[in-house]
């Protein structure tokens, strides 16, 4: 066993935590901006904009989020004209290609979580507000955001681990996050087995840390909503 | 060009349908089996059950196949040296990609069967047991049915996210569907077309399955919709 070139890297181990949790918070914190308002979208009573977002979501939730990295980071030089334009020196870069695709991604899961939240709250609800008069904008402000965030909770904290995991990915377009650094720490010095193990560890213990949290939120925010114990 | 690429790409939907279908049966398996330990009276067999589901869910699935096909056979290697064996390990991608994907979909397949099984009313096991039906008979001609309807929405889900997860075999050298676009895109000047193809490939596929699926759903749920109502 050869623990002590972990320990000789653990700079490096700590650097790639910190993209990684840089990149899963950046991309979740823009996601969530994003979702909100489509998924209000996803419900409208128009059918165009409804259709319109469900297909955006359908796209995102059919296809691995590995094809849609390489199609924006590999794909899009493909074109002269992105790659003439003022936008390129951004796209040519990975960290904003891995951003884009996470921030697509996890929209789209998040869009359908929260307009799933969004048809299941009661009527009465939507009622008793339209029943006081509430503008429509505090309708939405004060009722339906709220109940929504709520009731997304259990299914938002599991996106928040899947997205967590997805940042793995960026390890493929050259990111030295988590992954990526166990696997040049496996090319440096060929092991395979520790640096694996120990990003593993890591990943384990993010994803407690944020389980803990968010049991503790759901506790304080949505006991109302668990079954009553008889 | 673009079409013989085209076609090479999608020929390699056999090996990625492959993967996916062994990786789900695997899982199917250890799914049924974790949630009958999650539910069994030993202490045990309830704790390896949660100790498996939390582990497997709590790091990545890129992760776990660098750790299955890299890891492992290292760490076998180092033992067999240890006790002067002579012997070589090393797993072929596609045996990896299946045992990876197997264990990491059989903990969501546990917790999807856990809950369905919780779903079925006891008494009707009770009931069987009173009667004195053999226990393979409870579970096949009163369990399983039910478990079926119950479990399709949670597995349909899961096959969902397998079919897309088959992508990362790619990573470990698996000729499939997203290799093929790899080597296409780069023998090419056309990344962002094969990509695309690819992209097409596994749309289609879960379109495919949502249909298919929601047929299934049903057909299961038949005789359940008429007495509802």
């Amino acid at each position: 066993m050869n623990w002590n070139v972990i320990a000789e890297n653990a700079p490096l181990y700590l650097a790639g935590t910190k993209l990684t949790l840089f990149l899963a918070f950046t991309s979740l914190a823009i996601s969530f901006l994003l979702a909100v308002p489509l998924a209000f979208l996803r419900n409208n009573e128009r059918p165009g904009l409804r259709y319109a977002v469900s297909a955006y979501t359908l796209l995102f939730r059919g296809t691995p989020l590995l094809v849609q990295l390489f199609l924006i980071y590999f794909g899009l030089a493909q074109f002269g004209l992105i790659r003439q334009s003022f936008i390129w020196p951004w796209l040519s870069s990975p960290l904003v290609c891995v951003l884009v695709a996470f921030v697509m991604n996890t929209t789209a899961y998040s869009t359908e979580i929260f307009a799933g939240a969004l048809r299941s709250i009661p009527v009465g609800e939507l009622e008793a507000a339209r029943a006081y008069g509430l503008p429509k904008r505090k309708q939405a402000t004060r009722i339906l955001v709220p109940a929504m965030l709520t009731r997304s909770l259990p299914l938002y904290g599991n996106e928040m681990i899947m997205m967590l995991h997805a940042t793995s990915l960026a390890s493929t377009v050259t990111l030295l996050e988590t992954t990526g650094v166990a696997r040049r720490i496996t090319l440096d010095n060929y092991i395979q087995f520790e640096p694996y193990v120990t990003a593993a560890g890591i990943y384990l213990s993010i994803t407690f840390v944020i389980i803990t949290a968010f049991q503790i939120v759901q506790r304080r925010f949505a006991g109302y909503l668990e079954p009553r114990s008889a | 060009m673009v079409t013989d690429f085209s076609v090479s790409i999608l020929a390699a939907g056999s090996t990625t349908l492959l993967l996916a279908l062994c990786s789900i049966v695997l899982a199917t398996a250890i799914g049924l089996a974790g949630a009958f330990a999650k539910l069994s009276e030993s202490r045990t067999l309830r704790r390896t059950a949660s100790v498996y589901t939390f582990v497997i869910r709590g790091i990545p699935d890129l992760v776990w196949m660098l750790l299955v096909f890299y890891s492992l056979p290292s760490l076998l290697n180092q033992m067999a040296d240890a006790i002067a064996w002579d012997i070589h390990f090393e797993f072929p991608p596609i045996g990896a990609a299946i045992a990876t994907l197997g264990l990491i979909f059989g903990a969501y397949m546990t917790e999807t069967f856990r809950t369905a099984l919780l779903n079925i009313p006891k008494g009707q096991v009770e009931a069987a047991l009173a009667y004195g039906i053999p226990r393979t008979r409870i579970f096949l001609a009163i369990i399983l049915p039910q478990l079926t309807r119950l479990a399709l929405p949670g597995f349909t889900n899961n096959w969902l996210v397998l079919a897309k997860a088959t992508a990362l075999a790619s990573l470990i050298g698996l000729h499939d569907v997203m290799f093929r676009a790899k080597g296409a895109a780069e023998a090419t000047s056309m990344p962002f077309t094969f990509y695309l193809v690819a992209a097409g490939f596994y749309l289609s596929v879960t379109l495919c399955s949502m249909i298919g699926l929601s047929y299934v759903a049903k057909r299961s749920s038949a005789g359940q919709k008429e007495l509802a109502r």
